[in-house]
């Protein structure tokens, strides 16, 4: 029977505070992937890429083997990577920014291949690190320090759903879209995340989470505020669930 | 026992590769230099290594990050334009101190320009291209044979200063077909590579990155790699001096148009002219002494490139002023033939007199 930390810090996490605001989902996404990969103990043969964007120190926080990627590229980096040393289990951590403008074409290629690799794609709605600018994933109507009146279609197109589409692609093999807005949201994004691990690690194909995350800083709202938009505002354009599994699997 | 093989200069230096231990090949198609991602897609498989044909040359650079990170000998290889596109990624490379080989197949520019012969990239490739204080070191073959001696020596450099190193030739070295022969070397090069990316089993984790926040720690290792690069430029310098024992005039030239330089200086010692050829196999770090040795005694030298006049900044900044630098082009892929170079020798014999 294998033993699951139920509380306490996993190892995989480093003992040091963050960078990330107070309200940040990061964190608590941090974590989550954390205690899968103590709870698969791959640890030591896992490597993560890291992106540019808010999650760009996160190699200062994750007790693995680590690249920082240069913005959008860590789809690349992790392909080559994993193709020299398929035993790995390696994955990208990517913003919005980073996997749904500049790194698209790495993005559907990387799922096009199957690149037995896996996206952890952070989506919220905005530009954190560099102040609070419109992303690919802003919301019609959301104010940001470049959509001031709100996201207008004419003018700035229309959001993104990046999971919709890279689960049409073939090599994607596990999708999945989560949050942390609650604790039965983290159960259960644990659970994809887990999925996604588990599906790289039978090489079945690409898998992909995407978590819906909250940024109070850059919304200017309470960390509380902040959660409840989640719920109110992304999750009905951006609906949870899982978009694909191996067929065999599960 | 190495046999001779009748190979284009794409191929040879692919099997050059091969030999020299690369198991790794990221490219994305452009001509002309196809066949040595064509070459490398049935030759790796066979040695248990990876061929994978990118979504484009932005990708084809980060996975030859990711290779080389994770320990891997790992190559590219495109043609100017796919060069350009790969700017950013070098510029990483170079900040992550990641070996690998990068060829360019030089065609005509600037932008999609034509597919035919061309040394309008040497700029791009020795100063750097990318953002950022770095510099590759850039090998420049004129014979299908130095093309694959001098990528057995790309990968072991590579390693050896942890840089990334480019094999700039054009499409006349890459298409032309010469006999070759593969040697391998006799004390194969073996770096220790304690910083990759392998998983941090009983050991810390090891981090490949290139974001230093804190200024001071950025200098610092700013400061190491101009050290590094200093000792490539003591250590790496290569060129062939030919007929310049006696020669009043001295060519100046790399790659194709050195070949061609040969022939010209055979025509104009028949006319009774002493005429050399001084050719730098290295471009970065480019032969100044060797050039400023030759500017102490030689009145004129004559660079001859397919660019508006690149190399010859190198040349001028080597000779100080010592001699008379004079500067011969064909441009737009475009080569020049050996009576063009004869009669430019000519036309400076006479001014001289």
């Amino acid at each position: 029977m294998e033993m699951e930390m139920v509380s306490g810090r996993p190892k995989t996490l480093l003992p040091v505070p963050t960078h990330y605001c107070p309200g940040c989902g990061h964190g608590v996404i941090h974590r989550l992937v954390a205690e899968v990969i103590d709870g698969l103990g791959i640890r030591e043969k896992t490597v993560v890429v890291a992106p540019v964007g808010c999650a760009v120190l996160l190699y200062n926080y994750f007790d693995v083997d680590a690249y920082e990627a240069a913005h959008g590229r860590a789809p690349a980096i992790a392909t080559g990577c994993k193709r020299v040393n398929p035993e790995l289990v390696v994955f990208t951590y990517q913003g919005d920014g980073d996997f749904a403008a500049i790194g698209t074409a790495e993005a559907v290629h990387v799922a096009a291949r199957g690149e037995k690799i896996t996206t952890i794609f952070v989506n919220n709605a905005v530009y954190g690190m560099t102040g609070g600018q419109m992303a690919p994933t802003t919301l019609l109507g959301q104010k940001t320090t470049t959509t001031t009146s709100g996201r207008a279609s004419e003018t700035a197109g229309f959001p993104i759903r990046m999971s919709e589409m890279i689960a049409t692609l073939p090599g994607a093999a596990y999708v999945a879209r989560v949050s942390v807005s609650s604790p039965k949201n983290v159960a259960q994004a644990k659970m994809a995340v887990r999925k996604a691990f588990e599906t790289q690690i039978k090489g079945l194909g690409y898998s992909l989470v995407e978590f819906l995350s909250q940024c109070p800083t850059n919304w200017h709202m309470t960390p509380v505020e902040s959660v409840r938009w989640v719920e109110e505002q992304m999750v009905p354009y951006y609906p949870l669930g899982e978009l694909k599994v191996p067929k065999e699997e599960y | 026992m190495t046999e001779k093989k009748f190979m284009a200069g794409n191929e040879a230096i692919a099997e050059a590769a091969v030999q020299a231990g690369c198991r790794c090949y990221f490219g994305y198609p452009i001509t002309p230099q196809n066949e040595i991602g064509e070459y490398m897609s049935w030759r790796l498989p066979q040695v248990g290594g990876c061929y994978l044909q990118a979504e484009s040359e932005v990708a084809s650079i980060y996975m030859v990050f990711g290779a080389a990170g994770a320990g891997t000998r790992v190559m590219t290889s495109s043609s100017s334009p796919g060069i350009s596109l790969m700017q950013e990624g070098i510029s990483y490379i170079a900040a992550a101190e990641l070996p690998c080989v990068i060829v360019n197949m030089m065609r005509a520019g600037p932008g999609l320009g034509g597919i035919q012969p061309s040394q309008s990239d040497y700029f791009q490739a020795t100063k750097g291209g990318g953002h950022g204080d770095y510099h590759m070191l850039v090998l420049a073959p004129h014979t299908a044979q130095e093309a694959v001696n001098l990528t057995m020596l790309a990968f072991d450099l590579a390693d050896k200063y942890r840089n990334p190193v480019m094999i700039l030739g054009d499409g006349n070295i890459g298409q032309m077909m010469e006999p070759v022969e593969f040697k391998s070397p006799e004390k194969p090069f073996v770096a220790r590579k304690e910083w990759i990316v392998t998983g941090a089993k009983n050991r810390p984790r090891n981090i490949i990155k290139t974001l230093f926040l804190d200024p001071v720690i950025l200098e610092k290792r700013n400061l190491a790699m101009g050290a590094k690069l200093r000792e490539a430029v003591k250590n790496e310098v290569r060129f062939e001096p030919y007929m310049i024992e006696d020669a009043d005039i001295v060519i100046a030239a790399y790659g194709t148009v050195a070949r061609i330089a040969k022939t010209a200086i055979k025509i104009l010692r028949e006319k009774g002219l002493k005429v050399g050829l001084l050719r730098p196999i290295s471009l970065y770090p480019f032969p100044y002494q060797a050039f400023a040795q030759t500017a102490e005694r030689v009145k004129s030298i004559l660079v001859v490139e397919m660019s508006l006049g690149q190399m010859v900044e190198d040349v001028k900044l080597a000779v100080c002023g010592k001699s008379r630098v004079h500067f011969y082009c064909r441009v737009g892929g475009m080569v020049p033939s050996y009576d063009e170079i004869v009669a430019e020798v000519e036309k400076i014999a006479k001014e001289v007199k």
